[in-house]
């Protein structure tokens, strides 16, 4: 039955979980889009961050959001031992991207049925007193459990935002891309500007992890209808571009509501597909690309 | 009689985004010329020889090669036409031993258009010519710098180019290698195969070339013999400045 | 090995496994071979794309499956014959292959990767939700009552897997010993210098992934009939897209060998531990192995072996 109310609310609802699913690209704009590592563990990571806030949670009682806050250190310092690893053994060597890619792909692997041999294939949620409520804003009917990690989400992509663009590390990761001679002639090494850069991926998906197991229930495989999602964000935004990630993730949020909606949710992974397709077919640069 | 045009570079213009790396060079190469291309840095060098070889497309103007209109074509069926060029930063095939290295394009380009057997044979000539012969089993991974260079030049005309492009093959040598670089190009270009050099090693491009164009900032600013190119104040401000 | 000396190797060993299930009753050991000689499939055709190439396929379950629901699909509406089956299924997955690359191939080859990463996760949604095939319930399949010189079907599936089996690995030879298998390498090692020296990499990659693509889907044609009941998670589980890539990665990349040796290895190795730990435990110490040997010995056992023969004679 096809309404207005409905069709706004789907769209809200669509632009809310789109708000997320930019928190959880943004590590793969940072580590992908200007530091060219095909990270394509970040959602595995993601799981990961899910998991933690589900312990702290559960075992502490502690709220997700702050545990995904607190997590952020632990996964910064997890960051950047990868990223050490994946350096002296790949990109040193100046290894295609076959081998790093192999890599990655068997961390996700690790990651991922460690968490299931530790906790078997049972969704986990967490409990918070505001999650199960509802605002209602004129017209539109916000739930919590959508708007909290929406406006956690937005925070997180403006906070990085400004680092890359006001910060003197932030603007020094933006370089490292395109000019390292100049880089290391302003004395900052690009080694460790490139490690600190992935350092901070990794870090958003702490907080990204807490997000998601308010959004849903969390078992060990969700990671891997992130890949899709997060890498159809990343090229159809432009790769690199931390606002380019943003409106990118708005329009696969909204898109994804609809087909969710009106057409089934087993379709709504295929939505993340076709328009990785779509858009590596007819401009690869995204919309936002260099 | 000037001997036909061989490469016709017509009003190719290239654009990256908003900057501007070729604006509308036009420029013709004989054929068995010697010609140097040459220009500061960031002037449009390589970014042409790209649109020459296919490695990059023109946004606007016409290539022609021996006549015909190669601006479509992509850049493996412009070797097999007879266009090779060498990398600034050596390419080889790591993995693969020297001789493995020359017998690639010797089978994908050279015999495109002439059907003979021996690859393997052809390869050993031409780095018995070249001087790398005593490597020719070695994995590519384990030459030197110098080595590496040679290798290009081996590789390209294992292509059995009639157009050469040498890009930069002697930044960085000491004076004795350029020298050995710069007698492997009076070779070939013995050979009847045309050669476009592109370098910054003045005494190499004033030496070896016939005619030389000069870029800046992605526009021809002057053409001419080398003593001509000397003297002419708008190349010494594009390199100097004013 | 020379080629006719290996064609005579594959001979005798045709001929011993067809004299082998005369004598050998236990049919678990040739539910156990069908699976080793199924990954052999499997990690050759990925090496073909992957090895040879340079470009990484996540999505073999994907391939594999569209094989076995090829299958599936032909037995159900018309009943259709094992050969038929084989040829069909290759085709389907063949020209996935081909329509991937041409989407991705232009692209770098991260792209190409990704692409199938998530068309593995589409392709089972998809299957998931067609009830002519079952959908999530699943399919059964029952084997021909009349089986053709052999004592039963399991049998019978076992030597048809042998044989495609040393279908793939002639046809990776070849490869390997061919010009299409040199200019792989070449694209391989450097894609722009191999353009400019004349190699058509486009062509040569779309035709590498549809011939794996194909390889990998003639790998699930069997399938059906082995299983008897199939549905979506076990046609397109990850077992399937790691193995196939951890078994080239561990064996060696370089060559025909490498594969074989992985799939052998490891395929027996789970075929063993599945009996004694979980497949969960089984699938991590695969990717703990693979991670392990893509950082310590990227060349593979093949690799290490050359080169402690090389020690050897040195």
């Amino acid at each position: 039955m096809f309404s207005f109310d409905l069709l706004l609310d789907v769209v809200v609802a669509g632009i809310l979980i789109g708000g997320f699913y930019a928190a959880v690209s943004l590590g793969i704009t940072v580590a992908f889009g200007l530091l060219d590592v095909v990270n394509i563990a970040h959602p595995a990571f993601v799981i990961l961050g899910a998991y933690g806030a589900y312990v702290a949670n559960s075992r502490f009682g502690l709220d997700p959001i702050l545990a995904g806050l607190l997590g952020m250190p632990v996964f910064f310092l997890l960051g950047m031992l990868v990223y050490r690893v994946y350096y002296t053994s790949f990109e040193k060597r100046g290894e295609e991207s076959l081998r790093g890619l192999v890599f990655f792909f068997g961390i996700t692997f690790i990651i991922e049925v460690s968490l299931l041999l530790q906790y078997g294939v049972d969704y986990r949620s967490v409990e918070a007193a505001y999650v199960g409520e509802t605002i209602a804003l004129g017209p539109v009917d916000l739930p919590f459990r959508l708007a909290i990690p929406f406006a956690v989400a937005i925070a997180l992509t403006v906070a990085l935002h400004l680092f890359l663009s006001r910060t003197f590390y932030g603007r020094a990761v933006k370089a490292v891309s395109q000019d390292q001679l100049a880089l290391r002639l302003m004395g900052a090494s690009p080694v460790r500007i490139k490690a600190l850069a992935f350092a901070i991926a990794i870090a958003t998906a702490s907080i990204a992890g807490a997000l998601l197991i308010m959004i849903g229930p969390v078992e060990p495989s969700v990671g891997r209808e992130y890949i899709g999602r997060v890498f159809a964000i990343a090229v159809l935004g432009g790769m690199g571009s931390i606002g380019g990630t943003l409106v990118a993730a708005l329009i696969l949020g909204v898109l994804e509501s609809l087909t969710s909606t009106f057409y089934g949710p087993s379709w709504a992974l295929a939505v993340s597909f076709g328009i990785l397709l779509l858009v590596l077919a007819v401009r690869p640069a995204g919309l936002f690309g260099r | 009689m000037t001997p036909p045009v061989l490469l016709d570079v017509r009003g190719v213009t290239k654009r990256f985004g908003g900057f501007q790396a070729l604006n509308a060079v036009s420029l013709q190469v004989f054929e068995r010329e010697r010609f140097g291309l040459i220009g500061p840095n960031g002037s449009g060098k390589t970014t042409l020889i790209n649109c020459v070889s296919g490695a990059l497309r023109n946004d606007e103007g016409e290539i022609r090669f021996e006549g015909r209109d190669i601006t479509r074509l992509p850049a493996h069926q412009r070797t097999r036409q007879g266009i090779a060029r060498t990398f600034q930063i050596p390419r080889p095939f790591s993995t693969m031993t020297v001789l493995e290295n020359l017998c690639i394009p010797a089978e994908y380009a050279a015999h495109a258009r002439s059907h003979g057997a021996d690859v393997a044979g052809e390869a050993m000539e031409i780095l018995e010519l070249i001087g790398l012969d005593a490597k020719a089993g070695t994995r590519a991974a384990g030459l030197t710098q110098i080595e590496l260079r040679k290798l290009e030049l081996a590789r390209a005309l294992a292509v059995k180019p009639k157009l050469l492009i040498s890009d930069e093959s002697m930044a960085g040598l000491s004076s004795a290698e350029v020298d050995e670089i710069l007698a492997i190009l009076f070779a070939l270009n013995e050979r009847g195969i045309a050669i476009v050099m592109i370098e910054h090693i003045m005494r190499a491009v004033m030496r070896f070339s016939q005619r030389i164009v000069v870029l800046d900032a992605g526009e021809r600013i002057a053409e001419g013999g080398p003593e001509a190119i000397l003297g002419n104040a708008a190349v010494e401000k594009a390199y100097l400045g004013e | 090995m020379g080629g006719r000396a290996l064609l005579a190797v594959a001979v005798a060993l045709v001929a011993v496994a067809v004299a082998l299930t005369r004598v050998l009753d236990n049919q678990y050991y040739y539910f156990a071979a069908y699976v080793i000689l199924q990954y052999i499939v499997l990690a050759t055709a990925w090496n073909i794309l992957g090895g040879y190439t340079g470009y990484v396929n996540f999505g073999s379950a994907a391939f594999f499956a569209m094989g076995a629901y090829t299958s599936a699909v032909l037995i159900k509406a018309f009943g259709a014959p094992l050969p038929v089956l084989v040829v069909a299924g290759g085709l389907v997955s063949g020209l996935l292959g081909l329509g991937i690359g041409y989407l991705t191939l232009r692209l770098r080859g991260v792209f190409f990767a990704i692409a199938t990463l998530a068309l593995a996760v589409v392709l089972q949604t998809l299957i998931m939700n067609w009830r002519y095939v079952g959908g999530s319930r699943g399919i059964y399949t029952i084997r021909p009552a009349e089986v053709p010189f052999f004592a039963n079907y399991v049998e019978l599936l076992f030597v048809v897997m042998l044989l495609l089996a040393l279908g793939a690995l002639a046809t990776a030879w070849w490869i390997e010993h061919s010009w299409v298998g040199r200019g792989l390498m070449a694209i391989r090692d450097n894609e722009e210098a191999a353009e400019c020296m004349g190699v058509p990499t486009l062509k040569l990659k779309l035709l590498a992934t549809t011939v794996s693509g194909a390889l990998m889907g003639i790998a699930g044609t069997p399938f059906p009939y082995y299983l008897t009941y199939m549905e979506p998670t076990s046609a397109f589980n990850l077992d399937y897209a790691v193995n196939s890539l951890a078994m080239p990665m561990i064996g060696g990349t370089t060559t025909w060998v490498g594969p074989l040796v992985g799939a052998v290895l490891l395929g027996t190795v789970q075929q063993v531990a599945t009996v004694t730990i979980s497949s969960a435990l089984n699938l991590l110490i695969v990717g703990v192995v693979v991670v392990a040997f893509v950082i310590l010995a990227p060349e593979g056992i093949v690799g290490l072996f050359r080169r402690k023969v090389g020690k050897a004679r040195a």
